[in-house]
């Protein structure tokens, strides 16, 4: 006779946490956590801007021309407290990246919920409803999946703006690239939630709660979406790279975040005006900025990827 | 087999009828054409004139119905900006985009497969390591960025390249080409590297996944029991088998280029469509926003179409799941 195994000791949530196969598969790979620790830094940065900025940059009435092109810190020409140099204006490269970085992080977040919970909501009703519904909805999706997302953000954009005049002012804008990003990226979301709902609809359990009379709606919401949300969050999270490569495009193109109130994006174009007078500085730590956050987020979405995916472990 | 090709054709008129909805009724309904064509001090009887001479008042269904006519043709209103016929303005662009995204395709293909075979044969070593992580950033890198970064290099501290323009062009009737002048290669450069890299990372990781999974079926092992040298077997057995999937994605992505032109072009000041698509959205132009649209779609659903078709001919068991999906 062999003894039942002892049942575990319950564990609070941060020991599970620890305990876990994913938090394990994090300490083993250093280049995750290497992006792990570059991203947490850029978000704390960006998060609490106002307590490391040396001047609020984008405040007319803070800047010195007397502070103009001032090179980094580290060349010759650099003073204090102008860590990364300044601009045309007197205006302090570090604290600008900082304020943009907050832009940039804002749209991009905001666009990926915004196409995350259309996605999501179109694709349980494609999946659950079936029928004309879900044809409508899914050709919709394979219409738009011919075309790039960069070139739907763009169109919407323009469009919106010559709807709505063209000189919006900043937090308007900020909501039309949001609401621009959204719209491009829905159909992954809605393609992989429909493609789950169709396993899940057939399961036992939600034969069960139609069988005690719960309505559609709660059936999807309590019982089929939680079963379809570990590649949603890949998904997303590899979304908001691509979220924030779109918003900084459009900016870099000059439709997107104006100059009152600059994303990433808006420095790197205000910046590459200056890269044939030598002022390298203007454009180069913004850009860098903008690649080490994308690419942090690409490195943890690649890993998150492999983690929750079965069949690599 | 004809059943399917009409099938699929009429999906890419549906398309396309869809695209014509969507761009008449940013043409119709986006900020009012007229004002976008007086001048302030313009009256009120004469903005009146010009309404009724554009159509304007005539009900909506007829109006979508000669604009559709009209685009059929390729008469796509005038521009906002420039006063000049749409169709004439895109007519003048079309070359130069054609040519960097052509360009910027063979580029990604000739190295995306060089590369692809390299680090799928020598899969340790240290060049391959290199380019698994240079993809990577390559991917990672938003295409302005790597635009401005060559930029600094070649025009503003080595002097070598010209940092906007398409140099000097050659005109073929309406064609211009930059291929035949010695400043139109050079500016054509740049711009090539900058459109075509995120493709050429794409083909190269694709190129590598699909060695790696021929090498290991059985007839290269076949192949190499009967002797045949290394060479023989990596390029004449091995490779062939790879270039199906390559030249299927490289024939769908080159429609993206054609829409990624836009960035590319905006960072070398390059005078194609996506340049003057880019100025017109900024300064509310629908009409030639409108036409880019459809343009492009049309692009875009005409190369859909024939890589579906030639896919049904070339493999046989995608015949067969069509029909018996029918």
């Amino acid at each position: 006779m062999t003894d039942l195994p002892a049942p575990a000791p319950r564990q609070s949530l941060i020991a599970r946490a620890i305990d876990s196969d994913i938090f394990y598969s994090f300490r083993r790979s250093k280049l995750t956590m290497v992006a792990a620790a570059i991203v947490a830094v850029l978000l704390l940065l960006a998060l609490f801007a106002p307590l490391f900025v040396v001047q609020d940059p984008f405040d007319p009435r803070q800047l010195e021309l007397i502070n103009s092109r001032i090179s980094p810190l580290w060349t010759a020409d650099g003073q204090r407290p102008f860590l990364l140099g300044t601009d045309e204006q007197g205006r302090d490269i570090f604290s600008a990246i900082l304020y943009g970085m907050r832009v940039s992080l804002a749209v991009g977040a905001l666009g990926v919920a915004f196409a995350a919970v259309l996605g999501i909501g179109l694709g349980l009703i494609a999946g659950y409803v079936g029928g004309a519904v879900d044809t409508l909805i899914m050709r919709i999706a394979d219409v738009q999946l011919t075309f790039p997302a960069i070139l739907i953000a763009l169109l919407i954009d323009g469009v919106v703006k010559s709807a709505l005049g063209n000189h919006l002012d900043a937090s308007t804008t900020l909501l039309v690239l949001v609401v621009a990003i959204g719209l491009s990226f829905w159909v992954q979301y809605a393609r992989t939630v429909r493609g789950s709902v169709m396993v899940e609809k057939n399961r036992d359990y939600v034969a069960a709660a139609q069988l005690i009379g719960l309505p559609a709606r709660v059936i999807m919401l309590r019982h089929v979406l939680p079963n379809t949300m570990g590649p949603i969050l890949v998904i997303a999270t590899i979304n908001l790279a691509l979220a924030i490569i779109t918003e900084a495009t459009l900016s870099f193109l000059g439709s997107g975040m104006p100059d009152a109130m600059p994303s990433l994006g808006t420095l790197i174009r205000i910046g590459n005006n200056y890269l044939f007078s030598g002022e390298w500085w203007v454009v180069a730590f913004p850009g860098i900025a903008l690649a080490s956050l994308i690419l942090s987020i690409n490195l943890l979405g690649d890993w998150l990827r492999d983690a929750l995916n079965p069949k690599l472990r | 087999m004809l059943a399917f090709i009409l099938r699929r054709a009429l999906q890419s008129v549906g398309v396309m009828l869809a695209v014509g909805v969507i761009s008449f009724a940013m043409f119709r309904f986006a900020g009012d054409p007229v004002n976008q064509m007086v001048a302030l001090d313009t009256s009120e009887a004469q903005r009146a004139e010009i309404r009724a001479s554009l159509g304007l008042n005539d009900p909506v269904p007829l109006q979508f119905a000669r604009y559709f006519i009209d685009a059929a043709q390729f008469k796509f209103g005038v521009s906002y900006q420039f006063r000049q016929p749409v169709s004439m303005l895109l007519k003048e662009r079309m070359p130069a985009t054609l040519e960097l995204a052509t360009c910027a395709t063979v580029l990604a293909m000739g190295f995306g497969i060089l590369l692809g075979i390299y680090s799928a044969l020598r899969r340790d070593s240290f060049l391959t390591k290199v380019l698994q992580a240079v993809s990577l950033i390559g991917i990672s890198l938003p295409t302005f960025l790597i635009g401005i970064l060559l930029i600094y290099l070649f025009s503003v501290i080595l002097g070598w390249l010209p940092s906007f323009g398409r140099g000097e062009v050659v005109k073929f009737g309406w064609w211009s080409t930059g291929l035949l002048t010695v400043s139109g290669l050079k500016a054509l450069i740049m711009p090539s590297i900058t459109l075509g890299l995120f493709q050429m990372t794409l083909i190269m990781r694709l190129v590598r996944a699909e060695m790696l999974e021929v090498l290991r079926t059985d007839y290269i092992r076949f192949a190499r029991a009967r002797g045949l040298t290394t060479r023989a077997i990596h390029f004449g057995h091995a490779l062939k088998n790879t270039l199906v999937p390559v030249i299927t994605v490289a024939g769908l992505q080159f429609g993206s280029v054609i829409a990624f032109a836009i960035i590319t072009e905006t960072v070398f000041q390059w005078p194609g469509m996506g340049l003057l698509f880019v100025q017109a959205v900024q300064n509310v132009d629908i009409p030639i926003m409108a036409a880019y649209l459809l343009v492009v779609s049309l692009i875009f659903v005409t190369i859909n179409l024939i890589v579906d078709i030639l896919y049904t001919v070339v493999d046989p068991r995608l015949r067969a799941t069509v029909g018996r999906a029918a």
